[in-house]
């Protein structure tokens, strides 16, 4: 049973629910049917157990399961021992079924299997009380285990197998719902895992070497299967579900899939054109096809059965939903891009990450989504039997039997037909299928491009007499056409700004807000990566296809009329060619939304309600096109706003089931940001004409305000531009690629919005607190109509300030303001704890106005209070302190040090940030003072991160997203790295830096315990916590990420400090903390991890008011950032990102780093005031310890005498919820983590090295290895670091070879002096940080395959890596070398994506490499042997690289490595270059970064530090 | 924005004084002209702060960062729209108001702060000469009618604020022409009086009513007053100077300071002086009493009038020549201020306590008497420090104490506050419905940048009163 939102559980939904997992499956190509393929199935399993989790109980998995075909023989004998015969094989089909377990429901619900099946035609054979071990399993699985029976249900008479299996089909469907839709008791137990004539699945909460023992079935001789599909989940929290372990019906599934939200409710809005003959008028009774809330898997596997069944094949079904990224493929053959474009004009991807397998008996095979984000690796052998996994080595097979290894590539397809006893190659798979219909000959007659319609003979012009009252009229300040609109028509990108926001939510502010300000965008973290959307263009897509939908049943040259936009964003022009347009079903028609603004809520209504009625109308008469308008608003009538009119009518239609007969435009006046193109596109709408944004620019042209020489139209091409960069960021933030995904995938949270407002016209949408509804939105909108029509006199020319950005007195008030920055800087300068309470007076005093959501609490009343002098002294508190993570090199040295200093002496945490750590500062000062930071940050670019950075700490923290701009990466442009910055990132001074937006070894929640335990490998001692910030789902994501074994879960705010970020995202993303700290303490209290980790938060924090809410909600430390800059004196310019930070904080600029003036003492005073603060709270709470506190939200209450005209709709109650868990389940941290560190192989390695260790004597051994074999190498190099620092052993003194597939994390964060040596392949992650040591991997000796075309070594090698040597002969997967800075590496061939964000060191790829080689590289150099001569115009990315000859040093420098790589690893593609150098050579290219070789032509040193200031001031980063 | 790293690229650079010898010959401003490029490099300075303190720093809350910005991307138009918007006599702050803007400037944390004032003046003094600055006459009337009573700054900016939400307004002064301290206060060499004029005239266009030698309460009836108008506006200002307690004070030749600058005002607008009534520092050894801006504005006149010599004398210590720590940035620094008059002339003295005069025969003033004293608050006298001066004259400008009580607020019956000020609510309002206070009259003695702000909030409190809702600014 899966639990659902509700008032036991108000912050958990299961919505969030994320999983990830091992998969994988064995398959005889021969399809000889065998006992063994299911051993060796479970065996895969078995080996995948580390990609698994456990939740509070170690016994209980996540859920494990098989696909099998189904056991005819074994059946045979079991049914005949029940008394009832089986028929021949495919003449009866086997219903695994999870029913209750009390017998009365348990047999009504079987009672309604019996009928439905007599129902359908079919006859029942008879039930098998399936045998199950439930002593086998863990205590919770066991509490949650159902009833487990088999059914065997006979064919029709004169049934094909086809028919017969659809009739199953509909038997399940209608099964479910009637079950679903009864007051069965226990009926959340009911489930039916598989019901088929092919196939069957046994699967459960468990762990995977329990499933044998638990289902019998399995392990007797006669269960004969010729293939088996496996899965290990990874769930991000544990609530027992039985159902959710996979396979389903068809796949199974490692990755999630982002879009589902948007999927799910399209395939619900296209329900009711769903036609099939096959199916006739069973179609209705299959509805809902997507049942509700299940996991993204399930879903997917809904609409996967669904279009099988309906007659396509599975791999037509799984490459229409999973297509590759074809968008902007330049390689494919137009046959094959014509059949993904017209797939395009059927259905949106369901976007990955995804790595699925699939089967439905006949057919197995595995796909990989665009972006390949998941690992798969196969292997097939000589006698025939084909085996694919995650990982590589999950079997052992004999390397004299291999016949040949991989790894699935991006948007590719592995299939083994047992009918054909064959793989059919991915080119096969997709020639057959573009040939099925003349896919580009429909396009070209059907579809109709926007540049192709008739110009209109009329179009909307620019006014300039009324514009100033227009964009009153619309809300618009002075900030948003100075600060936003202008920069993105100057620039062509968003404008960036810094340091956080403080201004208070929408919801609680004093001014009209648009209603997009009410919304906060989601975003992708630990369960699934963001994207470059820069640098890895080549998978997103702003293409979107709009006109009727069809049948996706059917397939015809009707499906494809559609009209075809490239971009989301619509001229005047643009829009009134849509409006006149009448080519074939084309015809568009124009509502208004508008209301009668004097009306009030009633007239909103009443104008919400007219607007459905005439779109319904509109559609029925035909109309494909509904054009939403607010241009005709006048004195009486203002506008509505127009997401609201939008998802009104949106929603209207998906009710009426009408709503993919037609396209939504918005014609609005009020769209002019990113965030509201992405909100209007997110909630349905195919395009938006921002007229008034448009007419802005032209104004601002016409007034002379644009820089000189740009015309009118070049600005609204680059703002045109900044708003689709913008989009594409925004999607990507989310993991998704395609703007057609995106489009009605609401992935937006609404903070502040009534339940009533949120369930009518944003259905889906999580609104947690409850808000305004109708009533305020209308009041909203008269205010603002109120300031065009009725203006204050002298003012009416302007716009309001805005002031979200910059602080202005009649603007929007700011929590760090002139009063409190004043007050704070004197109370630590002047050591006044007078001060100091002024300064936080300031803040908790609402007659000044909330702040923030903990600004609606207030303490219990009547509490006893104790006295003060009993209190836990501050000295101990403020060892819960510590501040943000801020790299050196946002801020300045001095700033930087001072911090660290001060946190040392007082026994906080200060925080590196992402850019490493001057190792001159591990050692302490003369006076004691120690610079290191207590806290080492491992962020996505992995700066400095090295094996003796890692074990110069006492926590490790991985940094998943900042607050400030949850979901993206960084840029530190190359003039920002001077010499120091680039010796401490292990860089080159001048080259630019990168930060890419997701860690590249954590694409999945499995990932992640990966990457925890290398850490912690590395460094045993230090304790590792996981930064996440606030969102919807935060909760479910820290159970996942307690589950992989973090000690410390940080959850930040959307308000947090930043150096450098897209306004938008300062503004739009993420949430208060106090939701996000809330829904973690709930859910980690209800699954009983809370015990096993300590939660940090930080965001804003201010006061001591603020640490105890803090507490109360479940933090047991705290972060500061903001502040702590404030009492160092930080005056909030907000131009960190300028480098002209006046205080000598935010800056590197050496003039201004002298002005610095802040001093580790006023850091300290902060801190004790601030403990000092909480002191005095809990003595009037009654508290004598912060642990007797934490958690205790029942000393919190809503304050009820709030009478601001927003914030009194806010409901708290569900962040003030207190779970209802047996006492026994802690509430704060009291048990330490177990990591599983002593089955690493390491303990061996140091036992055996320790002559080296101790002495430095040269040791060498020999080793087995297996998969489970992770990380191996980090723990010894750790060892190292810390006896010899980064200086290492001298080279080769331990010499270890290993002999098999080598385990994750292979040689990760290698130090100076080991060389490990492999001979056999290994799996993801290689050399990951590789500091130093040297790694070696070649195929086993007596193999006969050639190495450069079989794959060797996983994805994501070397990733990080800042010095070393590596030799790999064979093939890399994906993104080999990414973000290399400093080792030497050699490999034969890699797959996509290959050197990026590389920023130095040298490697040389002896083959072929994939698409998009050498994005983002900035520095280091790559030797490319460029054998077939396409290296440069198709796979290399050139955007910030030259691709030139080598010249004489860079031959020399060649031979040598290609010799050594032939000494080392024995390769014949190196012999066979060697041998015939001279021709060979020739063939080589270099590719050399932009940024590198302006600055080695430079060549003095100096130039590559800051020329002028000027020149850094100009160049804002992005990123 | 304007010019990110301006501040490091530029010097603070404001408009030079003539000499000394230059100037003492005239009544002339003591500025000399200042070039439009060079505003624009001072707007360059401006960092454009995400906290811009000046904005808080200024009581009117200019914005100030704008207009710097603006200025220096040659925008001068939008600069003075911009500055309009919460100032209505930009042309009087830009030249006499001390800048607590610039006091508070983020530059000014640790260098010369941005030239706010200059970059202010000079952008209104651009728009003069352009001819932007038109009168703006209301759309419609409302048909309320408001007495004014007091033609200074606050009276000035409340008229015209609620001239602009469309009611009738009359403004009562006393004197002959319009203007208040503005005119009679402070004298030309700060305040040319023709920038004055040039202001009034546009309210006279903009349909505002003045009525001079209308003193209320004296040749005004008060209760005429009330039953004409639907609201009235008290911005009479704090007149009554703070008289000097010693033996002695009753001898010819003190005087308070406020009487000799409205004198010397008068007489350089041509008013003929009674020669019996007139107050000359011209060949005499004069002694201001007082060490504030009414001092300086003494000293100035009085060396401009010949005086034979010139002691100004304060009571408090002298202040430190850099910000003392017990005022930290962005407070109003406890410093020296050396003002233009100081310049010219003088001795000035700290720490000193009068403690008698003594006068001639004829009762004319000779000698001062007079002590060293500790520090505040007891100002202690230091034993053995007595000394004396010869003295012919001796000027009181030690502030004032209030408003002028009998006549106009004793028959209004006007209740007042602890310090004698005119009592309102948080809405100006006084204890009399319909009859409102602004300006210095309410808060007691205070700057010209304080009483236009004061105008303004009270004028939307008025007009909330008359309409039941104000979209005044």
């Amino acid at each position: 049973m899966t639990p659902t939102a509700s008032r036991d559980f108000p912050l958990y939904d299961p919505k969030n629910e994320h999983d990830a997992c091992g998969v994988g499956f064995v398959v005889n190509l021969n399809n000889e049917k065998s006992h063994d393929i299911i051993t060796k199935g479970i065996e895969i399993l078995v080996n995948l157990t580390h990609r698994g989790a456990c939740g509070c109980d170690p016994e209980t998995g996540d859920g494990a399961g098989v696909m099998i075909q189904i056991p005819h023989r074994f059946f045979v004998g079991e049914c005949e021992k029940l008394g009832f015969g089986l028929p021949r094989e495919g003449e009866y089909g086997v219903g695994m079924i999870f029913l209750p377990v009390e017998p009365q429901p348990r047999f009504q619900c079987q009672g309604i299997v019996d009928r439905i099946v007599q129902e359908e035609g079919l006859s029942v054979l008879g039930w098998r009380d399936t045998p199950v071990f439930g002593d086998t399993i863990g205590r919770v699985a066991r509490a949650s285990q159902p009833y487990i029976e088999q059914i065997f249900i006979r064919t029709g008479l004169d049934m094909t197998r086809e028919t017969f299996e659809r009739k199953l089909y509909v038997v399940r469907k209608r099964v479910e719902a009637e079950i679903a839709a009864s007051d069965i008791k226990d009926k959340g137990f009911f489930y039916i895992p598989s019901l088929s004539s092919w196939t069957i699945v046994y699967k459960g909460l468990l762990l995977a070497p329990q499933i044998t023992n638990f289902y019998t079935d399995l392990s007797n001789p006669d269960a004969l299967s010729a293939m088996c599909l496996v899965h290990q989940r990874f769930s991000t929290n544990t609530f027992p579900s039985w159902q959710l372990a996979h396979p389903y019906r068809y796949l199974c599934h490692n990755g999630e899939i982002n879009t589902l939200r948007g999927n799910v409710n399209w395939m619900y809005a296209r329900q009711s054109i769903l036609k099939s003959d096959l199916f006739g008028e069973d179609m209705k009774r299959l509805f809902p096809i997507v049942q509700p809330n299940v996991s993204d898997s399930a879903s997917l596997d809904n609409v996967v059965e669904l279009l099988t069944l309906a007659g396509r094949s599975l791999p037509h079904v799984m490459a229409m939903l999973i297509p590759e990224a074809w968008d902007a493929d330049t390689t494919m053959s137009p046959a094959k891009r014509s059949f993904y474009e017209y797939h395009a004009s059927l259905m949106e991807p369901w976007d990955g990450p995804a790595a699925v397998a699939f089967s439905d008996g006949r057919v197995i095979g595995a796909i990989l989504d665009r972006n390949g984000l998941r690992p798969a690796r196969y292997l097939v052998t000589t006698d025939g039997l084909l085996i694919m996994a995650s990982e590589t080595g999950v079997l052992d097979i004999e390397s004299s039997r291999v016949s040949y290894t991989g790894a699935l590539e991006p948007g590719k397809m592995l299939l083994a037909d047992l009918a054909e006893k064959r793989i059919i190659p991915d080119d096969e798979i997709k020639e057959k299928l573009s040939e099925r219909r003349p896919y580009g000959q429909w396009i070209n007659e059907n579809q109709i491009l926007l540049e192709n319609l008739p110009d209109p003979s009329r179009e909307f012009g620019f006014s300039p007499d009324d514009i100033v009252m227009r964009q009153r009229l619309f809300g618009y300040t002075e900030e948003d056409v100075r600060m936003i609109v202008t920069p993105m028509a100057v620039n062509g990108e968003e404008p960036v700004g810094s340091m956080g926001t403080d201004t208070p939510l929408a919801c609680l502010s004093d001014k009209p807000q648009p209603l997009f300000n009410y919304f906060k965008q989601m975003f992708a973290q630990v369960t699934n990566p963001p994207i470059d959307s820069i640098r890895e263009a080549l998978v997103m897509s702003l293409t979107s296809y709009i006109g009727t939908e069809r049948n996706i049943l059917d397939e015809t040259p009707q499906h494809c009329h559609t009209l075809k936009l490239p971009h989301p964003i619509l001229t005047n022009r643009d829009l009134e060619k849509m409006r006149r347009v009448s080519q074939g079903d084309f015809l568009a028609t124009t509502l208004p939304m508008l209301f009668r603004v004097d009306g009030g809520e009633k007239e909103l209504v009443r104008a919400l309600d007219g607007l459905c009625r005439r779109a319904s109308l509109a559609m029925h008469s035909g109309y494909s096109i509904i054009i939403l308008s607010d241009r005709g608003f006048d004195e009486d009538y203002a506008p509505i706003p127009s997401l609201l009119a939008l998802t009104a009518v949106h929603n209207h239609l998906v009710r009426e089931e009408t709503r993919t007969q037609v396209a939504l435009v918005v014609e609005s006046g009020e769209p002019r940001e990113v965030m509201h193109f992405c909100l209007l596109i997110g909630y349905g709408a195919s395009a938006v004409n921002p007229y008034l944004a448009i007419e802005s620019l032209e104004d601002l042209s016409q007034r002379g305000l644009l820089p000189q020489g740009l015309s009118f139209t070049e600005a609204l091409h680059n703002y045109k531009n900044a708003v689709k960069k913008g989009i594409l960021k925004t999607m990507s933030k989310m993991g998704i690629s395609t703007l057609q995904s995106y489009r009605g995938a609401q992935v937006f949270e609404a903070v502040g919005l009534g339940k009533e407002l949120v369930e009518k016209y944003f259905t889906g949408t999580s609104s947690r607190i409850g808000g305004i509804g109708l009533d305020v939105l209308s009041q909203e909108a008269k205010m603002k109509h109120d300031a065009a029509f009725h203006p204050a006199p002298t003012t009416d020319s302007q716009l309001e300030p805005g002031a979200n950005y910059q602080f202005r007195i009649n603007g929007e008030r700011h929590s760090v303001n002139p009063t409190t920055i004043t007050k704070l800087q004197q109370a630590v300068r002047q050591s006044s704890y007078k001060s100091f309470k002024e300064y936080t007076q300031h803040l908790i005093d609402q007659s000044r106005g909330l702040y923030n959501l903990r600004g609606l609490m207030e303490f219990r009343k009547g509490t006893r209070s104790v006295p003060i002098e009993e209190v836990e002294p501050a000295k101990e508190i403020v060892k819960r302190f510590a501040t943000g993570a801020m790299s050196f090199g946002s801020i300045s040295k001095e700033a930087h040090e001072t911090l660290a200093i001060a946190m040392n002496r007082i026994g906080g945490k200060s925080n590196t940030g992402e850019g490493g750590e001057n190792e001159e500062r591990f050692i302490a000062n003369a006076n004691g003072d120690l610079r290191r930071s207590a806290v080492k940050q491992v962020a996505s670019a992995r700066f400095g991160v090295s094996a003796n950075y890692l074990v110069n700490a006492d926590e490790l923290q991985i940094k998943i997203a900042q607050g400030a701009k949850p979901g993206e990466g960084g840029q530190l442009p190359g003039h920002k790295v001077d010499a120091i910055i680039a010796r401490v990132r292990h860089s080159i001074p001048g080259v630019g830096l990168i930060s890419p937006p997701p860690h590249h070894d954590i694409y999945s929640i499995e990932d992640i315990a990966q990457l925890i335990y290398d850490l912690k490998n590395v460094n045993p001692r230090a304790r590792i916590s996981v930064k996440l910030v606030s969102e919807n789902g935060v909760g479910t994501v820290a159970a996942g990420v307690a589950k992989a074994h973090a000690d410390v879960i940080l959850i930040s705010g959307d308000s947090g400090g930043t150096g450098a970020s897209p306004l938008s995202s300062i503004k739009h993303a993420g949430i208060p903390w106090e939701l996000g700290l809330a829904e973690t303490q709930q859910v980690l209290v209800l699954n009983d991890l809370r015990s096993r980790v300590r939660l940090q938060t930080d965001g804003k924090l201010q006061t001591g008011r603020d640490v105890v809410i803090a507490a109360l909600l479940g933090a047991e430390e705290f972060g500061f950032a903001t502040t702590p800059l404030v009492t160092m004196g930080c005056v909030m310019m907000r131009k960190c990102h300028l480098n002209t930070c006046p205080v000598g904080i935010a800056t590197q600029d050496p003039v201004l780093r002298q002005r610095f003036q802040g001093k580790p003492e006023h850091v300290i005073n902060f801190f004790f005031y601030l403990a000092e603060e909480v002191r005095e709270v809990m003595a009037q709470l009654g508290f004598r310890s912060i642990d007797e506190m934490i958690g205790r939200v029942d000393m919190l209450e809503q304050r009820q005498s709030v009478e601001h005209w927003k914030a009194k709709h806010i409901d708290l109650s569900s962040v003030l919820h207190n779970p209802p868990v047996p006492m026994r389940f802690g509430r704060r941290c009291q048990i330490a983590q177990d990591h599983g560190l002593n089955q690493a192989l390491d303990y061996q390695l140091i036992d055996k090295a320790k002559e080296a260790l101790e002495r430095k004597a040269p040791v060498e051994f020999h080793l087995p290895i297996r998969n489970v074999h992770r990380t191996v190498g980090a723990m010894l190099s750790g060892e190292i670091s810390r006896r010899y620092g980064s200086q290492g052993l001298p080279e080769d003194t331990i010499r270890i070879s290993f002999k098999g597939s080598a385990g994750q994390s292979f040689g990760a964060f290698l130090a100076k002096g080991i060389t490990l040596t492999l001979e056999g392949d290994a799996n993801d992650y290689v050399g990951k940080g590789l500091s130093g040591g040297r790694i070696v991997v070649f195929p086993p000796k007596d193999s006969k395959r050639i190495a450069e075309e079989n794959t060797v070594i996983g994805n994501v090698v070397l990733y990080g890596a800042t010095n070393g040597e590596a030799y790999f002969s064979g093939k890399a997967g994906h993104r080999f070398a990414i973000r290399n800075s400093g080792a030497t590496a050699v490999v034969e061939a890699v797959g996509d994506h290959g050197c990026e964000y590389m920023t130095n060191g040298l490697v040389v790829v002896l083959g072929k490499t994939g698409r998009n080689f050498a994005a983002g590289m900035s520095g280091g150099i790559v030797y490319v042997f460029d054998e077939q001569g396409n290296f440069s115009s198709l796979l290399c990315n050139r955007a910030s690289v030259d691709l030139d000859p080598l010249d004489g040093e860079d031959e020399a420098k060649l031979h040598r490595l290609v010799n050594n790589h032939f000494e080392l690893t024995a390769s014949q593609r190196a012999r066979t270059i060697l041998d015939e150098w001279p021709a060979m050579v020739t063939k080589f290219v270099k590719v050399f970064p932009h940024d590198y070789k302006r600055v080695l032509s430079a060549s003095a040193p100096q130039q590559a530090v800051p020329q002028t200031i000027e020149r850094i001031a100009k160049e804002v980063p992005v990123g | 924005m304007g010019k990110p790293t301006g501040f490091l690229e530029y010097k603070r650079e404001t408009p030079q004084r003539r000499t000394v010898e230059d100037r003492l010959n005239d009544w002339h401003d003591v500025y000399r002209e200042f070039s439009d490029q060079s505003v624009r490099t001072q707007g360059a300075r401006c960092m454009d702060c995400g906290v811009p303190f000046c904005h808080l720093g200024c009581p009117l809350n200019n914005i100030i960062p704008n207009w710097n910005d603006l200025v220096y991307r040659d925008r001068w138009q939008d600069a003075i729209r911009v500055l309009h918007l919460t100032n209505n006599f930009p042309e009087f702050t830009g030249q006499v108001c001390p800048a607590p803007c610039e006091a508070a400037c983020v530059l000014g944390i640790n260098e010369a702060p941005v030239a706010i004032k200059v970059v202010e003046k000079m952008i209104i003094e651009r728009a003069f000469r352009e001819g932007w600055i038109k009168p703006e006459r209301p759309k419609h009337r409302t048909g309320k009618t408001i007495a004014i009573i007091g033609s200074g700054p606050s009276g000035l900016a409340a008229a015209q604020q609620l001239n602009r939400a469309g009611h009738h307004i009359t403004v009562y002064e006393k004197n002959d022409r319009v203007g208040g301290l503005l005119r009679f206060g402070i004298p030309d060499f700060k305040l040319e009086k023709y920038i004055l004029d040039r202001r009034i005239d546009l309210l006279q266009s903009e349909g505002i009513v003045f009525a001079t030698n209308a003193h209320v309460g004296v040749n005004v009836a008060v209760e005429e007053l009330r039953s004409s108008y639907d609201a009235i506006l008290l911005c009479g200002g704090a007149e009554a100077p703070r008289d000097l307690n010693v033996p002695g004070r009753q001898l010819k030749g003190t005087y308070y300071a406020v009487d000799f600058l409205t004198q010397q005002n008068k007489r350089l607008a041509g008013a003929a002086i009674e020669p019996s009534k007139e107050i000359l520092a011209t060949g005499k050894r004069v002694v201001i009493i007082g060490g504030g801006d009414t001092g300086a504005d003494c000293l100035g006149t009085c060396h401009r009038q010949k005086a034979k010599s010139v002691h100004q004398m304060e009571i408090l210590p002298k202040p430190p020549d850099q910000r003392a720590p017990s005022t930290p940035w962005p407070q109003w620094p406890l410093q020296l201020r050396t003002e233009s008059s100081h310049e010219e002339g003088g001795v000035r003295e700290w720490a000193v306590l009068t403690t008698s005069l003594e006068g001639d025969v004829q009762g004319n003033l000779s000698k001062l008497n007079a002590v060293r004293v500790g520090p505040p608050p007891d100002f202690k006298p230091i034993p053995g420090s007595e000394f004396s001066l010869e003295v012919d004259m001796i000027l009181l400008a030690m502030g004032f104490t209030g408003p002028q009580r009998n006549g106009l607020l004793d028959e209004l019956g006007v209740a007042l506050d602890s310090r004698g000020n005119v009592s309102t609510d948080e809405n100006y309002m006084t204890s009399i419905p319909s009859v409102f206070s602004a300006g210095d009259m309410r808060r007691g003695q205070s700057l010209v940048v304080w009483a236009i702000t004061e105008g303004r909030k009270a004028a939307k409190c008025v007009d909330r009163y008359l309409m039941g809702f104000s979209n005044l600014p």
